[in-house]
């Protein structure tokens, strides 16, 4: 029995729906219109986070890359945007959009085949050797988009408008929080069928102990291959939706640092559950923006909160939520099944914290 | 003479300088329980793990009822009707009972690129699972998380996954093994039940257990098979007595 239990909790799910349905006109009433884009990102963070949780919580397999496919899915809308607005298309033949109906799924087709080439040659490896070479081909994509000087090198893609959606007015943030909304809510959904699915069951279950798995007769790298690939478009969604909303696409996005970002999330909010990476992009996303307006050395102050959070809450904020509503058939859950999720994870954790180190320099 | 369902020529492993199959050969004929039996770190669960493709051998080969597996995998080795038991339990410790077992059953039921359907929802698998469960000891722990078990609980349902795949033969490692007298019984009778269904590999120190189900014994020592034969052969052979049995009904 897994953490899915988010789902059979009704009530909540429907309270927390409401208010961020209502959250831009609360934002607007109470004078903080800030609040809407603020969580627009979280949204976005969320989709993103959650994608990486399906291999990291789920599969158990540690992708230190996944910002690659966050950067792909905003360079795939950045590069229609160009070529839409240049007139000329792209390769001669293909011509460029605004239309987020099309790039978007663009956008996921495109990082799902990024995925798809990833991952079948990663997945040959494991442990460390699987960080690392999921890391390399990650930088390996973000050199490639920093020499990519047709497409702003260094700089990154401006992107002058939003893509369009028919009949919205796009231009509106409020419009644009409720697309990412809609689309957030719709790829909640989507998965949590899947992790409850089959196929979810044999990606837990090859977390749990691979040498089981092959005893009852399961070839496990096509699936930890298709656990990749969707988690890659998943990605690949939250990028896009990302360079929409921030009307940029740049080679940042594909940084090693924000593939480390999205693991903070991951643990912050609870591995391997579902809705913990959303609320781990919320923690994140929220202490960033305060600490950061509070010193200049907020990642070190984050650092510390990740620590805590690694060490004292066994699985995440999500779990201590839970812990501190003080339900005895939880407790005992979390503590033993996380803990050992955790194990999985101590080595890109020290890792990380470097990465904040010289992220501070950076 | 029947073709055998497990047949095993020639079989090497090295471990660097330690030869830890040296030249095997054994057979299994179908509705036998073949019995391997040898002191510890003779290479009875090295064996095992080159049959079932977990291990790949130097040398040798190894056949499923005239079928070669020489190349391949073992989830395939599972499919044509191999399964094994583990020494050491390897089982899904965030999953209940019957959810190890309804997963063995998905995974014999076809590929699992189902992403919809809820999988704890799913009759076809929570049947099957709950029937295999019947009238074992983990019946009414259908619904316990397999951390919380028993040692000897974890070896039944090592068995019952192991059933569920539906093998031909089964290659059990030391199934009584930790378990107290009344457990082992049990096993005893449980695989005496089985014997009519599935051909068994049944590597044992209980020599009560083995004298009592196996129908035939090889005693394997340092890799090697030094003898095997009927249960009263073994039994009788000096070699044996001396390399392992050790003097008079004292067991190891
Ligand atoms: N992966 C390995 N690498 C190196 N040596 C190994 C490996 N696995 C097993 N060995 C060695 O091979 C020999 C046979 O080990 P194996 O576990 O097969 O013995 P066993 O007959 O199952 O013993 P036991 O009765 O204790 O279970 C031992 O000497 C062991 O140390
Ligand atoms: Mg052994």
């Amino acid at each position: 029995m897994n953490s899915e239990t988010s789902f059979k909790r009704p009530a909540l799910l429907a309270a927390v729906l409401i208010v961020l349905i209502a959250l831009p006109t609360i934002a607007d009433a109470t004078g903080y219109s800030a609040l809407t884009s603020l969580a627009t990102r979280i949204l976005i963070y969320g989709i993103a986070a959650a994608s990486l949780n399906l291999v990291l919580g789920y599969g158990g397999l540690v992708s230190f890359g996944h910002a690659a496919f966050f950067g792909i899915g905003g360079y795939v809308v950045g590069i229609l945007y160009q070529h839409y607005s240049l007139e000329e298309p792209l390769f001669g033949f293909i011509p460029g959009t605004n239309q987020m109906l099309i790039t978007l799924p663009a956008a996921i087709l495109i990082s799902g085949l990024a995925a798809a080439a990833i991952g079948a040659l990663s997945l040959r490896t494991g442990g460390v050797q699987f960080i690392m070479i999921t890391l390399a081909f990650a930088q390996m994509l973000f050199f490639l988009f920093v020499s990519l000087k047709t497409y702003g090198g260094d700089d990154g893609l401006i992107i002058r408008r939003t893509n369009e959606l028919p009949g919205l007015n796009m231009r509106d943030k409020h419009t644009v929080y409720y697309v990412c909304l809609v689309i957030t809510a719709a790829f909640f959904a989507l998965l949590w069928r899947i992790v409850n699915s089959r196929f979810g069951n044999v990606l837990v279950g090859l977390r749990q102990s691979e040498k089981r798995m092959a005893a009852i007769g399961l070839p496990a790298y096509r699936y930890r291959l298709m656990a990749f690939i969707i988690s890659g478009m998943g990605c690949g969604l939250a990028g896009a939706l990302m360079a929409n909303f921030l009307r940029f696409a740049s080679p940042d996005m594909m940084h090693w640092t924000k593939s480390g970002e999205l693991m903070v999330m991951v643990i912050l909010g609870g591995v391997g559950t579902l809705f913990g990476p959303l609320i781990g992009a919320a923690v994140f996303i929220v202490l960033e923006t305060t600490l950061a307006s509070w010193t200049e050395n907020w990642q070190l102050a984050l650092g510390f909160i990740l620590l805590f959070v690694v060490l004292y809450t066994h699985g995440g904020v999500q779990a201590l939520v839970l812990r501190l509503a003080h339900r005895p058939e939880n407790r005992n859950r979390f503590s033993e099944s996380t803990m050992r999720r955790f194990k999985v994870l101590e080595r890109p954790l020290r890792v990380r914290k470097d990465a904040r180190r010289s992220n501070g320099k950076r | 003479m029947t073709q055998p369902i497990l047949n095993v020529r020639g079989l090497v492993k090295r471990f660097g300088g330690l030869l830890a199959t040296d030249h095997v050969d054994l057979t299994v004929q179908p509705g036998e329980i073949h019995a391997l039996i040898g002191p510890n770190g003779a290479g009875k669960t090295t064996l095992i793990s080159q049959l079932m493709g977990e291990l790949k051998p130097n040398e040798g080969t190894v056949e499923l009822a005239g079928q070669s597996l020489d190349a391949l995998p073992t989830a395939q080795r599972v499919g044509l009707g191999l399964a094994r038991t583990f020494q050491i339990t390897c089982l899904l410790p965030d999953y209940t009972v019957i959810d190890n077992v309804a997963l063995a059953v998905q995974v014999r039921q076809g590929h699992s690129f189902r992403f919809w359907k809820n999988v704890r929802a799913d009759h076809s698998l929570r049947d099957e699972a709950s029937t295999l469960l019947t009238g074992t000891g983990l019946e009414p722990r259908a619904n316990e998380l397999v951390a919380n078990l028993s040692h000897g609980e974890q070896k039944q349902l090592e068995l019952t996954i192991a059933l569920a795949t539906q093998p031909r033969l089964l290659l059990l490692d030391e199934p009584m093994a930790g378990l107290g007298h009344v457990e082992s019984q049990q096993m005893i009778e449980t695989l005496r039940g089985l014997k009519n269904q599935v051909s068994m590999l049944l590597v044992e120190h209980d020599m009560d257990a083995v004298f009592a189900l196996a129908d035939r014994i090889s005693v394997l020592v340092y890799g090697r098979v030094i003898a095997s034969g009927s249960v009263d052969e073994i039994r009788q052979n000096p070699e044996v007595r001396t390399a392992y049995l050790g003097e008079g009904d004292e067991l190891c």
